[in-house]
């Protein structure tokens, strides 16, 4: 069993306020992975958690022990470090079993420990080697194998791919859904990277400016964001967001007018907001067409275009200065200037409150 | 054209070499000549020493050395040199690791300004300080004791270690003592087995440059001890006064007292230049 239950959790340096009360619940076998930009204090509470910060205030069980003030080595926690942190003066051997030495694990039990982990990790040539005569992803292997030896309660991950170039990223990225699944083990992750969120996590926290902003499984999160951050930051490209006000309302939603001037009705409750309330309403790359002019509800011209070849990317700007992105097919012709159509579903639009809050949607179909 | 203007650069590259090459020698034999010359002298009767011109040729005589050998103990003043610059640099160690380790790992807002300080002591003339700490000594009975030589020379040498010590830490990755944290390892496991062995280069340059200060030290030696803990410095100094100046067994004495050091510091040159450096050299 390893539950770890974070409560009211706070981290400040001298006067500034890094973790601003986290609470949150990890369960039993899960990824769980923090996401946020940089500054967001991710990192600062998976050291916290570690033990290699000190909390400020709150609490930290691990299972039904409290683990606030323990010091890290007596934690039963294992780390990946984003620079690997290998130790540069032991062979890979020694560095998967130095924590076992540490706790005076019987010899022939870590040799048994180290080459299991090394064959999962698919090591074991490199077993007498330093580090120094690795590659990147191979050292990225090595750190991993240090904490698989151990058998921990929990393995965090410190943004371990940050560092790898991106075919390797990718390629570690699976090996590491494979190994959470092999091991069954409950895991840690921190990254900036949102599509490293959305593939390996069975639940993402985002975090922002030290509070959290949203706990859900991926799916949660792209679907149904709390807020406009939330919102802003899951989904690749990013959302487009457009200000607009409220016209009308009734039960079957809001009736919205745009900035543009284009009218519609966005099945959402209005929780409290009046007529001439101003809203931000967001929509998703992948739910915009372009058409023809005339048939499009809006009308817009053409900026930058990004051929992905599968994709294609392209950056429209209104008449009334707002700039969406769309998702076309990947042999999209349009040229930067043209004048385009673009046409929505209002049923795939978003709606957020003045104080960013996503407002809920009657019924969702997904 | 061409290949002759390649020639022309082939051939200013080569004189530019030989320039620096003669420039180096040049200051390297400067440098080393009054070594050279008290190396010579030493094996020179005392009139050769004398003679004016200086003499380049003379027949060389082992007199003064046995005359040395005769007159004063010189393993004794050797033993109280090897004692006292070995014990203050294991104590200087001692101190300095732990110190530099909580430095450069747990750095503080007063950090910097404590090393500057320490660094700062560095630069007062240590007569400033002979009265006050003769009359320590006196009161504790340690005037002319080795462990009273031991104690003042890791003070004096004490800031240089920690700060060498301290660069070369700072140059280790935190993240490699967090990592034997979270593996497990208590203070003393993380110094012991991981920051030594990835920082030996520099400490034992560290090691290096406080046994030759120690070595070298002339000041508190010939103040603070008068027979019993005389290092080789005093040694010399015994030979300066009391008959007037005899320039070979001045010479053969320095020479003996040098030796050491300089066969020492010649073997491990290499740590040395690394550690002068402050670990700009990687």
């Amino acid at each position: 069993m390893s539950n770890l239950t974070i409560k009211n959790l706070k981290k400040s340096y001298a006067d500034t306020e890094i973790l601003k009360g986290i609470n949150l619940d990890i369960k039993d076998h899960e990824f769980v992975v923090f996401v946020g930009p940089s500054g967001c204090g991710k990192s600062t509470l998976l050291r916290t958690i570690a033990g290699l910060e000190e909390a400020t205030s709150g609490n930290i069980y691990l299972d039904e022990r409290e683990i606030t003030d323990v010091a890290p080595a007596k934690r039963d926690l294992a780390m990946v470090f984003q620079t690997y942190a290998l130790y540069p003066h032991m062979t890979v051997r020694k560095n998967m079993s130095f924590a076992l030495e540490l706790a005076g694990t019987n010899k022939s039990e870590i040799e048994t420990k180290v080459n299991e982990a090394a064959r999962i990790l698919e090591l074991q040539p490199l077993l007498d080697r330093k580090p120094k005569e690795l590659s990147g992803g191979q050292r990225q292997r090595v750190a991993i194998g240090r904490s698989i030896v151990r058998h921990p309660k929990v393995f965090l991950f410190d943004e371990p791919l940050s560092n790898l170039d991106a075919a390797l990223r990718v390629q570690m990225r699976l090996e590491l859904a494979r190994l959470h699944h092999d091991l069954n083990a409950t895991m840690i992750y921190v990254t900036h990277d949102q599509i490293e969120a959305m593939t390996l996590a069975d639940k993402v926290v985002v975090l922002n400016q030290g509070h959290i902003e949203q706990v859900g499984t991926p799916m949660e999160l792209y679907h149904r964001p709390a807020n406009q951050f939330v919102a802003g930051f899951m989904g690749m490209p990013k959302m487009s967001f457009l200000p607009g006000q409220i016209i009308a309302g009734d039960n079957s939603g809001l009736q919205v007018q745009l900035a543009s001037g284009s009218k519609l009705e966005v099945p959402v409750r209005a929780e409290g907001l009046t007529k001439g309330s101003t809203i931000t309403l967001g929509i998703r790359p992948e739910h915009i067409q372009v058409t023809d002019q005339q048939e499009g509800r809006f009308k817009g011209r053409l900026d930058v275009t990004e051929h992905l070849g599968s994709d294609t990317f392209c950056y429209v700007q209104t008449s009334a200065k707002e700039t969406l992105t769309v998702r076309t097919p990947g042999d999209f012709s349009g040229r930067f200037g043209d004048t385009v159509g673009l046409n929505f579903d209002a049923a795939h639009c978003h709606l957020f409150g003045s104080d960013g809050r996503s407002l809920e949607r009657i019924q969702s179909n997904f | 054209m061409i290949n002759s203007n390649i020639l022309s650069l082939k051939n200013s590259r080569r004189l530019n070499t030989l320039i620096i090459g003669v420039f180096a020698w040049t200051v390297a034999l400067l440098i080393f000549f009054p070594i050279l010359w008290m190396i010579l002298t030493s094996f020179k009767t005392e009139i050769d020493a004398f003679a004016t011109p200086p003499q380049l040729f003379f027949t060389p005589t082992l007199e003064n050395y046995a005359l040395i050998n005769e007159r004063s103990d010189y393993f004794h003043f050797a033993w109280n040199s090897v004692v006292v610059s070995f014990g203050s640099t294991i104590i200087g160690m001692l101190i300095a690791v732990p110190a530099a380790y909580s430095m450069a790992f747990f750095e503080t807002r007063r950090t910097k300004s404590t090393l500057l300080w320490m660094l700062s002591t560095k630069m007062l003339p240590p007569v400033g300080v002979l009265v006050p700490i003769y009359l320590l000594f006196k009161d504790f009975g340690l005037l002319d004791t080795r462990t009273g030589l031991t104690v003042i020379y890791t003070l004096i040498n004490l800031p240089i270690m920690v700060w060498m010590a301290y660069t070369y830490f700072k140059e280790i990755p935190k993240e490699v003592l967090e990592a034997a944290r979270m593996d497990g390892a208590t203070v003393a496991q993380e110094i012991y087995r991981v920051l030594l062995p990835m920082s030996k280069g520099g400490l034992a340059s560290t090691v290096l440059l406080s046994l030759i200060l120690s070595w070298n030290e002339a000041f508190w030696s010939l103040n603070l001890t008068a027979s019993a803990a005389a290092p080789l410095t005093a040694l010399i100094a015994s030979y300066s006064s009391p008959e007037g100046l005899f320039w070979a067994k001045l010479s053969a004495v320095s020479t003996l007292a040098c030796a050491p050091i300089l066969i020492f510091g010649w073997i491990s040159q290499k740590q040395l230049v690394r550690g002068l450096s402050f670990g700009a050299v990687k």
